[in-house]
C-alpha cells in the first residue's frame, strides 16, 4: 500500500517535524505485530483487563417488536471502560510503550477515548494528557472527572469550535512540541498513515468475534452490519472481518443533528467533499474555499467533520452504505433500546440503533442485523435528562 | 541602496527568488497573514515591508484550522476570515501588490485550500498573478509529488520544509527543493519563542553538504537579536508571529509600528 493509501483517501499529510515519527510508529508497529511478546501481552489484556470477547446479545423484545430481521447486539458497552475505545488504546498504549516513549497525549469528544486512554496509561505506567474541547467538557463533565481520577491532565481546547476537531488540532500541536518522548494515540481511524490501519487493526477484534459467534449460534453469515460512524473506528472494526463477503450489508449511520437540510449537521458522506486534513485525503464537511465547516451533533463522539480514509473508499467503490441520523431519531432509539431490552446505549451507539429500527420491520424473519453497541450510556443520561427539560443533579 | 525591486522590474519571478538570497546581506522575510486586519492594510504593509527593504514577504492564506500555528497566528486567520478574506482576494490583492512592487512573494496555506481550489487552476492563478513561491506546511516530502508538477510547471516554487526531527531525510527533501528550503528553528508551532534551539545549525551544515541551496531559518524568530543570531547560520531569517502580534495590537493603525520592528530586524542584519 502507496503511503497508506484507500482508493485516492489516506495518505500522510502532516507537517515535516511529525514525519519521521509517524515513519518510526509504521516500522514499529510493523515489527510489534511480528513479535510474539508484543501480541500475546495484548491478547492477555484484551481477555483480562478489557473483558474480552465482548458479548453477542440476541435482542428479542426487540425483534419481536420490529417484527422482521432477527436483531443482535454486539456488546462493546460492556469492555472495561464502556466502550470499544479500550481495544484500540490497550494496542496502542502498549505500542508506546514498545517504542520507549514515556508519555502519551489524545484528543477526546465525548471523553470515552480520553477516558479509555487514561486508563491504559494508568496501567501501563505511562504518563497521560488529554486535550479536550470546552464545549465537550460542560457536556460530558463526569468524563473529565473521571480522567483526572485515573492520573491524566485534561486541557481544555477553546480555539475553532471546542469541539472535537479543534481538539485533534491541538494534540497535533502538541505532539510538534515533544515529539521525541511522546506518542499521540488518535482516537479513531483517522489521521495519517499509519493510524487509519494501526486502529482499524485494534478494533477489527469486534468484527471477527462477531463472525464466530454468529457461526456459533446460528451457523450463518449476518445479512447487515450497523454502527455509528464519528471516525469511523467501532464502525470499521466490526465491518472488516466481513468486506470480502460481498453478501453482508454495510451501514453506517453518521450523525445528521438537526437535519441534513440545516447548518446543525455533521453528516460528513452526505454532505462533505473529498479534501485533505488531520493528515489524511477523505471526505469533510467544508465550504467552497475548503474551510473546514463547523459541524453539529448532539453527540460529542460523532460530532466531527470528517471521517476516516477507508470509509471514504468503501463509500467510493460502493461497498458500504453511509445513513444519516438525527439528533431527535438517536434520542427516541436511546429511550426505546433502554425500555425494550434494559440496555442504555451510548448517544453514539443510538444512531445505529435509531436506524435498525426503520430496517429491521423492511427485512425478512429469517434475516440477521447485528448492530454494534459501541458503548454505554452512563455518560449521556445527564445530558439525554437535560434534553428533555427535565433538572437533574450528577 | 536602491531597493531590489528597481532593480529587477518586469524580469520573471524565478529570478525574484533568486535575487533574494544574492543581497549584500542576508535575506528578511517578514510573514503576514493577508487579510488581516484587512487586504487594505495588507496591501500597505506589503509595499511598506517591501520598501523597508524586505526580500522575500509571505503571505499566510487564513485557514479554519492551521495546524502549524500557533495561538497569535491563529488569530489573525480568525481575524481575517472573519473580514470574509478567501482566495481569489488574495489573488487579486497580490496583483495590485504587482502593479508597484517586484519584490518576491510567497503564499504559505494549508493543503485543503489549494486542493478544494484545484492544484493545477491554484498553481496558474499564482503563476498568472507573480507569486513566486508556495509554502504547503502540511505536504511532506511524501506527499509532494501530488503537488510539485503544477507548480514547476507555472514556474511556482514549491518550497520544502527540514526541521530537528528530520536528520536522516534531509538528502532527498534537499535533492527535490526548490527555490529555497525552509529551516524550522525548533520543534512545535509558529509563535514567539526566548529561546531557540541551537540543533538547528547542525541540520543547516548538513543540508549545506548534500545540496548548495539558499535556506531561510523561521518559527519563534521574534527579535532583532535572535534575527542576528540566526543570520549568522543561515542565508534567510523568516519573522512572522512578532510581526503578527504588532498587527493585532494595532489594527488599522499597525503599518508604522509594524515598518519599525521590520527597519529594526533589518538593521540587525546589516551590522
Ligand atoms: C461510544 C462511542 N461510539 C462511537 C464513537 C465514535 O467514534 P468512532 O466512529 O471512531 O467509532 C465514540 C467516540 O467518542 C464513542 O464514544
Amino acid at each position: 500500500m502507496n503511503n497508506g493509501r484507500f482508493g485516492i483517501h489516506g495518505g500522510q499529510y502532516v507537517p515535516e517535524t511529525l514525519m519521521p515519527a509517524i515513519l518510526e510508529l509504521e516500522s514499529s508497529y510493523n515489527k510489534a505485530c511480528r513479535d510474539d511478546s508484543f501480541t500475546q501481552a495484548l491478547d492477555r489484556l484484551l481477555a483480562d483487563y478489557a473483558g474480552r470477547p465482548s458479548r453477542l446479545t440476541f435482542a428479542a423484545n426487540m425483534t419481536a417488536d420490529l417484527g422482521g430481521a432477527q436483531i443482535y447486539l454486539k456488546r462493546e458497552d460492556l469492555n472495561h471502560t464502556g466502550s470499544h475505545k479500550i481495544n484500540n488504546v490497550l494496542g496502542q498504549v502498549l505500542l508506546a510503550r514498545y517504542m520507549g516513549k514515556t508519555r502519551v497525549i489524545a484528543e477526546t469528544g465525548a471523553g470515552q477515548h480520553g477516558v479509555a486512554t487514561a486508563t491504559a496509561a494508568a496501567l501501563l505506567g505511562l504518563k497521560c494528557e488529554i486535550y479536550m474541547g470546552v464545549e465537550d467538557m460542560n457536556r460530558q463533565a463526569l468524563n473529565v472527572y473521571r480522567m483526572k481520577l485515573l492520573g491524566a491532565e485534561v486541557h481544555p481546547v477553546e480555539s475553532g469550535t471546542a469541539t472535537l476537531k479543534d481538539a485533534v488540532n491541538e494534540t497535533m500541536r502538541e505532539w510538534t512540541r515533544q515529539v521525541q518522548d511522546t506518542h499521540y494515540v488518535l482516537g479513531s481511524v483517522m489521521g495519517p498513515h499509519p493510524f487509519p490501519t494501526i486502529v482499524r487493526d485494534f478494533q477489527s477484534v469486534i468484527g471477527k468475534e462477531v463472525k464466530a459467534q454468529l457461526q456459533e449460534k446460528t451457523g450463518r453469515l449476518p445479512d447487515v452490519l450497523l454502527a455509528c460512524v464519528g471516525g469511523g473506528s467501532n464502525a470499521i472494526g466490526l465491518f472488516h472481518a466481513f468486506t470480502e463477503d460481498s453478501q453482508v450489508r454495510l451501514i453506517g449511520c453518521e450523525a445528521a443533528g438537526r437535519g441534513i437540510e440545516t447548518a446543525d449537521s455533521a453528516a460528513t458522506m452526505t454532505l462533505g467533499n473529498p479534501g485533505i486534513f488531520h493528515g489524511m485525503k477523505s471526505y469533510f464537511c467544508q465550504d467552497d474555499q475548503g474551510q473546514i465547516a463547523p459541524v453539529y451533533s448532539i453527540s460529542a463522539g460523532l460530532d466531527y467533520p470528517g471521517v476516516g480514509p477507508e470509509h471514504a473508499y468503501l463509500k467510493d467503490i460502493g461497498r458500504a452504505e453511509y445513513v444519516p441520523v438525527k439528533d431527535d431519531e438517536a434520542v427516541r432509539a436511546f429511550e426505546y433500546l433502554s425500555r425494550t431490552e434494559g440496555i442504555i446505549p451510548a448517544i453514539e451507539s443510538a444512531h445505529a440503533v435509531a436506524y435498525a429500527c426503520q430496517l429491521a420491520p423492511r427485512m425478512k424473519p429469517d434475516q440477521i442485523m447485528v448492530i454494534n453497541l459501541s458503548g454505554r450510556g452512563d455518560k449521556d443520561v445527564a445530558a439525554m435528562a437535560r434534553y428533555k427539560g427535565e433538572k437533574i443533579s450528577e | 541602496m536602491l531597493p531590489q525591486w528597481h532593480v529587477i522590474r518586469g524580469k520573471r519571478s524565478v529570478n525574484r527568488i533568486e535575487r533574494v538570497f544574492t543581497g549584500r546581506r542576508k535575506a528578511f522575510i517578514p510573514f503576514i497573514t493577508a487579510g488581516d486586519p484587512s487586504l487594505d492594510v495588507t496591501e500597505k504593509l506589503v509595499l511598506t515591508l517591501a520598501a523597508a527593504g524586505a526580500d522575500l514577504i509571505e503571505l499566510g492564506i487564513p485557514f479554519s484550522d492551521p495546524v502549524a500555528e500557533g495561538p497569535v497566528i491563529q488569530a489573525a486567520d480568525e481575524r481575517s476570515l472573519a473580514a470574509g478574506t478567501n482566495l481569489d482576494s488574495v489573488f487579486n490583492l497580490v496583483e495590485r501588490i504587482r502593479g508597484d512592487c517586484q519584490t518576491a512573494l510567497a503564499l504559505m496555506t494549508y493543503a485543503n485550500p489549494v486542493f478544494r481550489y484545484g492544484i493545477d487552476r491554484f498553481a496558474k492563478r499564482c503563476g498568472d498573478c507573480g507569486i513566486d513561491a508556495v509554502i504547503i506546511p502540511d505536504v511532506p516530502f511524501e506527499e509532494s509529488e501530488e503537488f510539485r508538477p503544477a507548480f514547476s510547471q507555472n514556474k511556482v516554487h514549491l518550497i520544502s520544509m527540514i526541521a530537528p526531527t528530520s536528520a536522516g531525510r534531509i538528502r532527498k527533501i534537499a535533492e527535490k527543493a526548490s527555490g529555497f528550503i525552509y529551516c524550522v528553528s525548533s520543534l512545535g508551532v509558529t509563535g514567539v519563542r526566548s529561546q531557540l534551539d541551537d540543533q538547528i545549525s547542525d541540520l543547516i551544515v548538513q543540508l549545506k553538504k548534500v545540496r548548495d541551496i539558499p535556506c531561510a531559518v523561521g518559527f519563534g524568530i521574534s527579535t532583532p537579536r535572535q534575527v542576528s543570531q540566526m543570520a549568522a547560520i543561515a542565508d534567510g531569517v523568516i519573522v512572522g508571529s512578532a510581526l503578527v502580534k504588532i498587527i493585532a495590537e494595532y489594527g488599522d493603525q499597525c503599518v508604522e509600528p509594524v515598518r519599525q520592528l521590520a527597519d529594526d530586524m533589518i538593521q540587525a542584519l546589516d551590522a
